[in-house]
Order: structure tokens, then sequence, then C-alpha cells
């Protein structure tokens, strides 16, 4: 699996680490704060998700990608990525 | 149903074999039972068998999307094992592998129990520390486990490779009542005992929806061979859970992730039991056939692809290499992935859903296999009687929110780590 980044081009995904799904945003007080931490849609298809160039740009990315078959749409830097 | 002796074997081999029953019905569904499962795998077979054997439940049917057994009953490495550490987890591994050692007994099943031995190597002093006390509170809930020295797993494992230059062998944990099983045979064994109690085993019959009543209580499973309503509805789909759950818009704290396993050709005898490797992720054991079966660590993004990807391949065979380097001469036969619940804690859950009549199995992460007699019998204990085992009081889906959280490697709400 390789990943588009959008500073180093086309990367192994072995240099980048993941975080998971991008769509949970931290609440701003306790309130929804479980649902932060915990709940997942975990969805079988198109999922925008975290992940970091840790061996390259030590960028941030959003890449959207196929959880049914590992399929990359594209990745964008995630400051400044829309929600 | 034909009880297995060696009568029957005598009486069948005078007849060339040709005789013998069908294992199992491969059954079209009814309309109507009073507790569907959805998921044949071996959890969702070990709980329709414990609700007509220990509960008295008959009308019973499993639902399966595929074939029995045809998911991660059949993808997974076959140790079983109760070497855990937290209170929560340790009862409950315990009662399963309790199960494992009367399972053929009970289920007239040759499910090739082994117990062969479970030895983790530990290479630092502090490994050595953090065995000490996982293995003193093993033996303070009644579990087998001895702390090895270097001599110690020198007699049992000779071939390992001691001296590594990084990561030297010191000693080990030892479980002697862990081993391996036959998945596949496990799978069968509760299908058989399953359909001879009158469990109705529906194949390539996949649930897409939930019938509710008014109350918003779930009444029955649409599925592709039709609707079948249902007393109470149990879902032991690990691996796609979330799916499953979102059909009555639940969300669970759960991701999919793949991980991937491997066979080598089959060699002659070489390993006595289940070695594990201390300083990275990679757990072995040698299947009566002779291969060399084998894993490691999860490929840690979300996935349900049932396959993985080359970094971890790469992973798994170095943690190979560098406790037994002969393992290098074998040649690999076979590889594949499966999909699993991997929770937020690195715990299952086995509870009432928020939404009555419907009852959730899931969450095994990548350990579901060595639960699945107990994970069935607590599963059942739940359904049939509304209250949870007593080995699986902590299991519950509400534990994320009250902060009771059973994590046995302390990674916190990462499930990629677990």
């Amino acid at each position: 699996m390789r990943l588009p980044c959008p500073f180093c081009g086309d990367r192994d995904a072995s240099e980048f680490v993941y975080r998971g799904d991008a769509a949970p945003v931290r609440p701003a007080t306790s309130e929804g704060f479980y649902d932060y931490v915990y709940l997942r849609e975990n969805p079988a298809g198109p999922m925008r998700e975290h992940w970091y160039h840790a061996q390259g740009c030590r960028n941030w990315l959003v890449v959207t990608r196929d959880t049914r078959t590992h399929e990359v749409f594209g990745a964008v830097l995630a400051r400044g990525a829309a929600q | 149903m034909t009880r297995f002796s060696v009568f029957s074997l005598a009486k069948n081999a005078l007849s060339g074999h040709r005789l013998w029953e069908r294992t199992w019905r491969d059954a079209a569904p009814r309309d109507a039972y009073d507790v569907v499962i959805v998921g044949g795998g071996g959890h969702g077979l070990a709980t329709a068998y414990y609700l007509a054997k220990e509960h008295g439940v008959r009308s019973v049917a499993v639902v399966e999307k595929g074939w029995i057994g045809g998911g991660n009953a059949g993808r997974n490495t076959t140790i079983i094992r109760s070497n855990y550490e937290l209170e929560g987890n340790a009862a409950f591994y315990e009662w399963s592998m309790k199960l494992w050692e009367g399972l053929e007994q009970d289920l007239n099943y040759n499910a090739m129990v082994s117990q062969r031995g479970v030895l983790n190597l530990c290479h630092s002093d502090a490994q050595r520390d953090a065995y000490a006390r996982r293995g003193n509170a093993m033996r303070m809930n009644g579990v087998d486990a001895e702390l090895l020295d270097k001599e110690g797993v020198r007699r049992l494992a000779p071939f390992l490779d001691f001296d590594q230059a990084r990561f030297p062998i010191q000693g080990g944990m030892y479980q002697p009542r862990g081993g391996t099983a036959r998945h596949d045979a496990v799978v069968w064994g509760y299908a058989r005992g399953a359909s001879d109690r009158g469990v109705d085993i529906i194949q390539n019959c996949e649930v897409t929806g939930f019938l509710r009543g008014a109350d918003g209580r779930i009444t029955g499973v649409e599925t592709t061979r039709g609707v079948i309503a249902a007393g109470r509805v149990g879902v032991a789909v690990a691996g796609n859970s979330s799916r499953v759950a979102a059909m009555v818009g639940l969300r669970l704290p759960i991701e999919s992730h793949v991980l991937q396993a491997f066979v080598s050709e089959a060699l002659k005898p070489v390993l006595p039991g289940v070695i594990t490797f201390g300083a990275g992720h990679f757990y072995v054991s040698q299947s009566d056939k002779g291969g060399l079966v084998f894993g490691g660590d999860i490929d840690g993004y979300n996935s349900y692809a049932s396959r993985g990807n080359l970094p971890v391949v790469e992973d798994v065979c170095e943690g190979g290499m560098a406790i037994m380097p002969m393992i290098g001469r074998a040649r690999l036969l076979r590889s594949w992935g499966g999909i699993c619940d991997m929770t937020m804690d690195g715990s299952p859950i086995i509870d009432r859903a928020p939404v009555d009549g419907l009852y959730l199995n899931a969450g095994w992460c990548y350990g579901g296999f060595k639960a699945t007699p107990a994970s069935g019998w607590c599963f059942a204990h739940l359904i049939a009687t509304d209250q949870p085992h007593e080995t699986a009081t902590r299991y519950r889906l509400d534990r994320f929110a009250t902060g009771h959280l059973i994590d046995e490697k302390g990674q916190g709400a990462q499930p990629n780590l677990h």
C-alpha cells in the first residue's frame, strides 16, 4: 500500500503512522467526549483517516481510502482540511 | 445421530466408510424461532449448542452469510491459553480452558485439543518481572503458570537462538495447560451437537436488516433467504460487528482491522508446543500435519479486506528469525488475513445491546479462538436468563462510558495497538 503524500509524493505505507478515522472532532467541553474517544462509524468502504508521515515530511495527512480494497483515492494535508 | 466410538468406527470400517451420516443438518429457514443467532462461526455455534444443551432452548437458528466456520474460525492460529492477568479476564479465559479440557467428551467429537504448552519468551529483566507478576496473578486465580530461567527454556526448546545478539533469551513464562485445538473440528463439533439438539444451521443466509416492533424491540431479522421472526436475536459476527450494529443505528467502540497468519510446508515434528517471541510480536506452533502455523501483529489500519500488506509479513518473519533461525529454511505454504473487531481496551463485549431483544457478542480483537467455548457458554447464559454469566460480568458495553476498562496491555483507546 502506498500513500500519495502531497509533500513527498507516493510513499510506502510503512513510513506512516496510522491514527484512525478523521471524522471525530475533539469537543470543546466534556459533553460528547465519550463519543469522541470511543465510538466509531467503522465503515466498510471509503473512509477519511489520519496518517502521520513519521519517516518523511512529518505532516499529518487526511487520506481517503477504501477499507474493503485498500484502494487509496487521495491525500491532503490535515491542517486546513475540511472536516 | 451416530455416537462416535470405537464400535461405530469398526462397524463403518466394515462397510467401507460409505454409510456415515451427515455430521449436521443443512437446514432451510423456518418462519420463526425463539432465538436467532447471527453468525455461524465458532462463537455463534457454541452459543446455539449451549442454549439447547444447558438452557433447554430448542427453537434456535444460526444464520450464516457464507458457510459455517468460513470466517475467523477458519483463519486463526488455533492457540488456546488462559494466561490473562486482569480481573474480568482471568476467570473467563480459565473457564474457557476448563471447557476446552472437557470439550471432546462433551461433544463426542475429536476437536484435537492438545495441551502441549504455551511458552512466552522474555528478553530483558523488565520483561521477566512483568511475567513474574502475570504468573503470580494467574496462580492466585487458580491458573497454572511457571516462571522459567534460561535453562528451563532450553530444556523445553533447545533449538532457540539463546544468545541472539540483540534479543538474547533470558527465560520465559510457561502455561503447561495451554496448547492448540483443531479450528475446523471445533466448528463442526459444535454444529453437530447443536444440530442434534434441534438447532437449525442456515448457511448462505446474510442478515440485511432487523425487524422492530412498535416499541422498538427487535422482533426478527431480514435475510437474503427471507424474513425470520425471533423472540431474541444474538449477534456473534466479530469482524463485522459494526456493520450489523449499524443496521439498528448503533455505533460501537470497535474498529475492524486485518490480522495476517501464515503456514509453512509440512515438516517433521520440530516444535514441542506454542512459542511466542517477547521482544516483537511472533507466535508459532506446529500443526499435526506438520505445518508451522504462525502470526504476529495486526496490520494497524482499518480494513475489511481479509488480506494484508507486505511490511507486516516482513515484520512477522523477522520475529521468527530472531528466535529460531531454522525457520528460515522452511518454505511458506500459505498466508491469509482475517478481520478482527479491535475494541478500545482490547477486551471483548458480551452484553445486552441498548435495543430490547438484541444481544451482542463482539470485540474479540485477535484472541477469539481460545475464547470460543466460554464465549458460547456465557452468551447462551445471557440470552437465556437476561443475566451475565458470573465469569463475564465485566464485558459490558457501557464500561467505556463508566471507565471500567479491561486494558490488559495498558494501551488506552487506540485499537490498533492492542
